[in-house]
C-alpha cells in the first residue's frame, strides 16, 4: 500500500545530480516551481519539459519511476484539469450547456495546468529521490539560519526535521508490524463500510502512539546522557560544500530563466 | 492441520528498484502436532516465510497448502479469517500489540473479532491468562500499567485465546529474563504435548531448539539448506560452524572433552544427554579400575 508511494524517497546514487550540495537542489527545486508561473504558451512548456527531462536523464533514474509518482497523484489532476476546461469561457466555444463550456481558452488553460502539475511533481520527485533526507535537513537548517535574527528557533526546527525523518522508515517498519499483528489477531484493514474500517484502525493508532511516546523517552534519554544540551556552541560533522558543479546549477537556471522569459514576451 | 509449501518464493516489491527477494524454492512441511523450530540468521527470510503460514503474504511463486486452502499468487484476500483463527502467530515483541484499556478486553480481543460470544470470552479470558501464568487479579488492570515480561504474557494469552490450532512464535523469549524465559518454553511445550497443539518457533538459541523441538529447518537467504530433526541437523559440527549458527552449549562442551580424548558414542545435545554419555563413561571407568 504505502510502497507504492514514490514520492518522498530517496534512491542511492553516484550521478552528478546525486551529489550536488543539498541546499543547491533545495532552492533550485523551489525556484523551479515558482520559475513554472512564468511559462504561458506552448513553446515555453516545450522549453521546460525539455530541460526537466535533461536534468532527470543526468540524474540516471529512469523516467518510469516519475511517471509511477505521477500515478496516485493523477485523479487531483484530472479533478483541477477538468474543472478547468469546463468552468473556463473564452476564445471560440466548442460547446456550451448552461454553465458548463468547453472553449479554446478553456483547453488550453486545462494542458497548461496539467503540465505545470507533471513538471512540479517530477521536479520534487526528482529532489527528494536523489537527496538522502539528513542532508535535505541539513539543508534546510542552513538555510533557516538567517531567520536566528528575528529569534526563530533554526537548530531546534532542524533537529525536529532530522529526527521526524530518520523516524519515518521506522515508523513505517512499525506499522506494518503492528497491522501484521493485528490482522493476524482477525482484524480486517480492507473490508467494512467506512465507520467499521474508521474502527479497525484504533488497534493500530493506539499501539503506535505509546510506542512512539516510549520512542521519544528512550531517545530523549540517550540523548542526554551523550551530553546534549542544546543548538549553542556545537559543531558539525557533516560540512555541506559548494563547489563548481553547484555554480553550474545557477548558471543553468539563469538560462532556463532567460530562455523562458524570451519566450514570454 | 498441516502446512505444507510447494517451491514457494517471495519477492518483495517487485518490478521496483527497491525489489528484494525473500523466498526462494522453499519447500517445507509442517506436521500436524510437530514442534518445529526454524533457525537462520537475521535476513534469512524467517520472518518473511513465517507472515505466509497464516497468509498473511501470498507466495510470489509456488503455493503454501494451509489446512485445505490453497494460497497462492492469485488467491484473494477474501476468507481468510479461518486461517487466521487456526494459524495463531506471535510476533517479536508482541507486547506493542497491546492497546486495550483493559487486560480482559485485549485478550477477548482476538477471539472476539473471530466471533466468539461474551459468555465464552469470559472463560477464554481467564483460562489463557491462567495459561501464561498471570491471575484473575490482572483482568481490570490497563496493560500499560505492567512490565515488559507481564505485557509479553499478555500478548501471548491474547494470541492463545483464539485456540489457534498452529502456534508460531518469533522469537517469543528475546529480551526476557532467565526465569521467564524457561516458564513460557515450558509452557509452549506443555500445549503441544498436551493440548497437541503444532508449534512453530524461530529462535536463535541453540539450546532451546535440542531441547524442545522435533524438527529443525534451516534456511539460510531465502532457501531451506537442511531440516530434519535436531540429531540429524546438529550432528555435522563443522558444517553449523561454517554457516556460523552456533552449536549447543552441551555438544560444544562435549566437543572440547573429545579434544581432552574422551569417546562418546555420539554427540550430545541437551545438557541431559551430555549428563548420560558422562554417567555412562564413568561407570564404564570404574568397572575398568575395578579389574
Amino acid at each position: 500500500m504505502l510502497e507504492k508511494l514514490i514520492f518522498g524517497r530517496y534512491i542511492p546514487g553516484q550521478s552528478v545530480i546525486h551529489n550536488l550540495d543539498p541546499r543547491a537542489k533545495l532552492l533550485a527545486s523551489f525556484y523551479f516551481i515558482g520559475l513554472i508561473f512564468l511559462c504561458n504558451n506552448w513553446q515555453s512548456y516545450l522549453l521546460a519539459f525539455a530541460f526537466t527531462l535533461v536534468v532527470i536523464k543526468l540524474s540516471g533514474i529512469s523516467l518510469k519511476f516519475f511517471i509511477r509518482g505521477v500515478k496516485p497523484l493523477i485523479w487531483l489532476i484530472l479533478f483541477t484539469v477538468i474543472l478547468q476546461v469546463l468552468f473556463t469561457k473564452g476564445g471560440t466555444t466548442y460547446f456550451e450547456w448552461g454553465v458548463i463550456s468547453i472553449t479554446q481558452f478553456g483547453l488550453m488553460n486545462g494542458a497548461y495546468i496539467f503540465c505545470r502539475f507533471v513538471l512540479i511533481i517530477f521536479m520534487s520527485t526528482l529532489l527528494t529521490l536523489t537527496t538522502a533526507p539528513l542532508a535535505l535537513s541539513d539543508a534546510i537548517e542552513y538555510l533557516l539560519r538567517p531567520l536566528k535574527v528575528i529569534k526563530f528557533p533554526a537548530h531546534e526546527v532542524s533537529l525536529m526535521l532530522s529526527i521526524a525523518l530518520r523516524f519515518v522508515p521506522t515508523l513505517m517498519d512499525e506499522t506494518e508490524k503492528i497491522m501484521n499483528a493485528q490482522r493476524a489477531r482477525g482484524v480486517d484493514f480492507s473490508e467494512g463500510n467506512l465507520a467499521q474500517r474508521m474502527k479497525a484502525i484504533v488497534p493500530l493508532l493506539i499501539p503506535l502512539f505509546v510506542s512512539s511516546f516510549n520512542r521519544a523517552e528512550d531517545l530523549a534519554v540517550a540523548m542526554e546522557a551523550r551530553g546534549y544540551q542544546g543548538g549553542e556552541g556545537r559543531t558539525k560533522y557533516r560540512k555541506l560544500q559548494w563547489r563548481m558543479k553547484d555554480n553550474m546549477v545557477i548558471i543553468a537556471f539563469a538560462l532556463l530563466t532567460i530562455g523562458l522569459v524570451f519566450l514570454r514576451y | 492441520m498441516q502446512i505444507e509449501f510447494k517451491q514457494v518464493g517471495f519477492v518483495y516489491q517487485p518490478n521496483s528498484p527497491f525489489e528484494h527477494r525473500a523466498l526462494k524454492n522453499v519447500d517445507l512441511t509442517i506436521q500436524d502436532g510437530a514442534y518445529t523450530a526454524i533457525i537462520g540468521h537475521t535476513g534469512s527470510g524467517k520472518s518473511t516465510l513465517l507472515q505466509h503460514l497464516n497468509a498473511l503474504l501470498k507466495p510470489t511463486e509456488g503455493q503454501a497448502i494451509i489446512g485445505d486452502r490453497v494460497i497462492n499468487k492469485e488467491s484473494d484476500n477474501k476468507n481468510l479469517k479461518s486461517i487466521r483463527q487456526e494459524v495463531g502467530i506471535v510476533f517479536q515483541f508482541p507486547e506493542a500489540q497491546l492497546f486495550e484499556e483493559t487486560i480482559a478486553k485485549d485478550i477477548a480481543f482476538g477471539p472476539k473479532n473471530f466471533g466468539a460470544t461474551d459468555e465464552e470470552l469470559g472463560d477464554l479470558v481467564k483460562e489463557s491468562l491462567e495459561m501464561v501464568g498471570l491471575d484473575e487479579s490482572y483482568m481490570e488492570i490497563s496493560p500499560f500499567d505492567l512490565s515488559g515480561g507481564q505485557m509479553r504474557r499478555v500478548a501471548i494469552a491474547g494470541v492463545l485465546a483464539m485456540k489457534p490450532s498452529v502456534l508460531v512464535l518469533d522469537e517469543p523469549t528475546a529480551g526476557l529474563d532467565p526465569q521467564g524465559r524457561l516458564e513460557m518454553l515450558e509452557m509452549f511445550e506443555r500445549l503441544n504435548k498436551e493440548k497437541g497443539i503444532t508449534i512453530v518457533l524461530v529462535t536463535h538459541v541453540m539450546d532451546d531448539v535440542v531441547n524442545y523441538a522435533d524438527n529443525v529447518v534451516v534456511l539460510e537467504k531465502g532457501t531451506v539448506v537442511k531440516s530434519g530433526s535436531p540429531k540429524d541437523v546438529f550432528d555435522d559440527v563443522q558444517w553449523l560452524k561454517e554457516k556460523q549458527l552456533g552449536v549447543p552449549t552441551a555438544s560444544e562442551f562435549a566437543l572440547k572433552l573429545i579434544d581432552k580424548g574422551l569417546q562418546f558414542d555420539e554427540l550430545p545435545l541437551t545438557s541431559k544427554e551430555l549428563a548420560a554419555e558422562l554417567a555412562k563413561l564413568s561407570v564404564k571407568k570404574a568397572g575398568d579400575a575395578s579389574c
